[in-house]
């Protein structure tokens, strides 16, 4: 309302002589923080994806000789009898590395980071994030951790290759394993300004939600992906400080000869470790400390993965299918009940630690109960799909892609919940198949979704539809491929980080299933070439796009694409309905924008039904 | 952190126009003033940092509680030192927490010299934990020869950290003071109050969960 233009106007004359480097470069503007938000992760993701595809390699022909890659990885390949042969512990290092880019740098980068800071003030009527300056410091911090992160691979003995969850002992000895030293520390510190920047970023994000939303945009008036930031922002801000904890720790266990984690009596190589005094220089701790701190903020992280996509999901299937979201309010409780129940289930990564049986029963219902909210996202989004006159475009293929993710990965998540299957199957493909499924697969096409869907905010072009449709078929089929196979060979037995899996007899008939699934996967890396053509040549040379080419309801549309410095030249709009008003036969289009005031029928129909019934 | 605090009503210093405010809040126009806006960003976003602070440390309380129970604990008895900078520290936030009551009584003479002794005693209190470890080192307790060791010199060193930070802002608040940009009348002085009271708290409840409790 009172958002004065003149002051508006004053702040953007400031602005108006700025420099390239202070405008793109060291920039506060949300929008531009977004994008390199999202095009950093993007390359961290290639890095990653990179790492994957040496993974396949391996696990499909363990013993070949790949003489090209020993060129390229010369550090990684001369083991055996061949030259070319992978390393044992290079391939630690590939699986540890490739997790914990993909988790924290990309996936929790690219949604939250990316997509929140593109959005956030869009859909709130904002002109900016609550802390621009914080804003543009979280980047740099994120992108020093990024640094650090790459960094480890060329240090020393190579990165970490402790897991990505950095289990103790193996992490706080330095002499464990090659990845352990040099590169350890770098994970950690990498980790440390990665945790700095989520929090500086998680500040953000709640603050802007809570304090600077638009007249009239009640919290039951928030499109899904805005509430999904919110809750995504206070996940993090709660469980990033208990890993941030355990990192202190961890580097005192390394460096200052502390047993937080390290328990007696470690030998290494047949060395006992001892302190000057003969005796043993670790003495007590615990590893499952770690275990616990770890997960405390490992399961609040999936979610934190998740809920984007469940949101941009959300959000696009209504635009597509031409209706209201169906049980908007239940959407909103059923992300509510996730992130509250994902504080309270950490230990079902610890069935096999030798946690008492009935602690292990309650962890294994607090996890079973998430499959209620879960259900009730998913039967929402079936019942919003139903008699649609949908319009197939590419960001619907990738929300119907999540769907179908988030039902196949979360049928196998209610068999690991329980404590007896998961001891069976803990630490198999089996696990590896259901995590890339459903965290993984339905974040990462979440954030496909959400690009082909927000690109006109981004760029003020359209993707090629096209070409988008193509990327999303390759993907889609490839990604099944891959890690639908993964559920039987893991049933078998066939364990995760497993250097070369055919050293046992009873997997040795698995080979040709681990064959398919590493074509499959080169296919699903190949195709990824599509989108990113797609992205840089939409980028500079799509389609120019309209404020609102979708024919959709919420704030962002209101604005130019891309919006301009403020987001709205003139005053920001008010908001006087949900974002999910389609179809509605009162009016003349079949969209009704959030900034449309009432009409005279709904004001009447307001006061018959009294003044809290109006909500949808 | 309890919610009461967050919904208090918005603090006097809010409205100003002018480029006040201490934390990154005060950045652009944007949003100031706005009828719609429920809490002072900066104030909120403060509370929130304070949130993930407590996160942390209650991460570390749950780490002493579980390391508490192995049988090679091995209590550590505190130097004296210590409760004399606990003292020191409550000091600092009572002469912190009379400076912001005479900004507020207009009484603009007296700010001067109870922010400076908030400083002092600040610096005191980090001298004084330096000077503890020296002790405990010289007694012969390391930070690797027991775990109750480990977790006081954890804990003191991490809670250092926070209140070297706190002195950073501080200075700029002594800057900002000498310039008199603080408004007499309102509480400008409030935000840093926040965040000094946490960390004399939080170091009050570091003493309690490392050698009473």
């Amino acid at each position: 309302m009172a958002h004065a233009p003149e002051a508006h106007a004053g702040a953007a004359h400031g602005h108006a002589e700025e420099a390239f480097i202070w405008k793109y470069v060291f920039s506060k503007n949300h929008r531009i923080i977004g994008i390199q938000y999202y095009v950093t992760a993007m390359v961290m993701a290639l890095v990653a994806g990179l790492l994957a595809m040496l993974i396949r390699l391996q696990l499909a022909w363990p013993q070949k000789d790949w003489a090209f890659l020993a060129k390229i990885f010369p550090m990684g390949y001369d083991a055996g009898g061949g030259f070319g042969v992978m390393r044992p512990e290079f391939y630690a290092m590939l699986f540890t590395m490739h997790g914990t880019i993909m988790v924290f740098f990309v996936l929790s980068t690219a949604p939250v980071s990316g997509f929140g800071n593109l959005l956030i003030p869009l859909q709130t009527g904002a002109r900016d994030m609550a802390f621009p300056f914080l804003n543009g410091l979280s980047f740099w911090t994120f992108l020093v951790g990024c640094v650090v992160i790459l960094t480890s691979f060329f240090v020393g003995a190579g990165a970490a290759a402790g897991g990505w969850t950095a289990y103790p002992p193996l992490s706080a000895l330095k002499g464990a394993v090659p990845g352990s030293e040099t590169g350890q520390t770098l994970w950690i510190v990498g980790m440390v300004f990665f945790i700095a920047s989520f929090t500086m970023g998680g500040l953000n994000f709640v603050t802007t939600i809570i304090n600077l939303r638009t007249k009239g945009l009640t919290p039951l008036r928030m499109p899904m992906t805005l509430w999904a930031m919110f809750l995504v922002a206070v996940l993090g801000l709660l469980a990033f400080p208990a890993l941030i904890a355990a990192c202190i720790m961890l580097i005192f266990d390394r460096h200052f000869g502390t047993s937080f984690f390290l328990p007696t009596g470690l030998v290494l190589n047949n060395v006992p470790i001892l302190g000057p005094d003969g005796k043993f220089l670790h003495q007590g701790g615990s590893p499952l400390l770690w275990q616990h701190l770890f997960w405390f903020l490992g399961h609040p992280e999936v979610y934190i993965l998740m809920l984007p996509a469940l949101g941009f999901t959300s959000d696009i299937l209504a635009t597509f299918a031409r209706k209201p979201l169906f049980g908007y309010k239940s959407m909103v409780g059923a992300m509510w009940a996730i992130g509250g129940l994902s504080f309270i289930v950490w230990g079902h990564h610890m069935f096999v630690s030798g946690m008492n049986p009935y602690l292990a029963m309650a962890f294994a219902v607090g996890t079973i109960l998430i499959a209620v909210p879960s259900a009730v996202k998913t039967f929402n989004w079936l019942a919003t799909m139903r008699d649609a006159r949908m319009r197939y475009k590419t960001p619907l293929l990738w929300a119907l892609g999540v769907v179908s993710l988030f039902i196949s990965g979360g049928l196998s998540g209610v068999w690991l919940a329980q404590s007896a299957p998961d001891i069976q199957l803990h630490d198999t493909m089996f696990v590896a198949a259901h995590f890339h499924l459903i965290m993984a697969g339905a974040a990462l096409f979440g954030v496909f979704g959400a690009t082909t869907y927000w690109f006109p905010k981004m760029f003020g072009r359209m993707m090629n539809d096209t070409l988008g449709k193509a990327h999303f078929w390759f993907t889609f089929v490839a990604y099944y491929c891959v890690f639908f196979p993964m559920h039987y060979i893991g049933i078998a037995g066939h364990m995760r980080r497993i250097y070369d899996p055919y050293q046992y007899e009873f997997l040795k008939p698995l080979q040709p299933i681990n064959e398919f699934i590493t074509i499959a996967a080169l296919v699903l890396g190949a195709s990824q070439i599509l989108f990113f053509v797609n992205f840089f040549w939409s980028a500079f040379a799509g389609k120019k796009a309209e404020a609102n080419p979708w024919e959709a309801n919420g704030l962002e549309w209101t604005t130019a694409s891309p919006p301009p410095h403020g987001n709205w030249p003139g005053e920001i709009p008010a908001v006087h309905r949900w974002p999910y008003e389609y179809a509605n036969p009162a009016f003349p289009k079949d969209y009704v924008m959030q900034t449309e005031p009432l009409t005279e029928s709904e004001l009447k129909l307001i006061a018959a039904e009294g003044p809290t019934g109006h909500e949808h | 952190m309890s919610t009461e605090v967050l919904r208090k009503p918005r603090g006097p210093g809010l409205d100003r126009g002018g480029p006040g405010g201490d934390g990154p809040g005060g950045e652009g126009g944007h949003g100031r003033g706005e009828p719609e806006l429920f809490y002072d960003p900066a104030r909120f976003g403060l509370w929130l940092f304070l949130g993930t602070l407590t996160m942390m440390f209650i991460g570390f309380t749950s780490a002493y509680m579980v390391r508490r129970l192995s049988p090679d604990w091995a209590p550590l008895k505190p130097p004296g030192l210590l409760w004399a900078n606990t003292a020191v520290l409550l000091l600092s936030s009572g002469a912190l927490e009379a400076a912001r009551r005479r900004l507020r009584g207009w009484n603009v003479a007296g700010v001067g010299p109870w922010l400076l002794t908030t400083g002092v005693l600040g610096v005191l209190f980090l001298a004084g934990q330096l000077m503890a470890w020296k002790v405990l080192v010289a007694r012969g307790y390391f930070v690797g020869s027991s775990p109750h060791n480990s977790f006081f010199y954890l804990l003191s060193g991490v809670h250092g950290v926070h209140l070297v930070g706190g002195l950073i802002w501080f200075a700029v608040v002594l800057v900002k003071a000498r310039r008199l940009a603080y408004t007499p009348g309102e509480d400008g002085l409030g935000m840093f109050a926040i965040y000094w009271h946490f960390l004399a708290g939080l170091w009050v409840y570091l003493m309690f969960l490392l050698f009473v409790f």
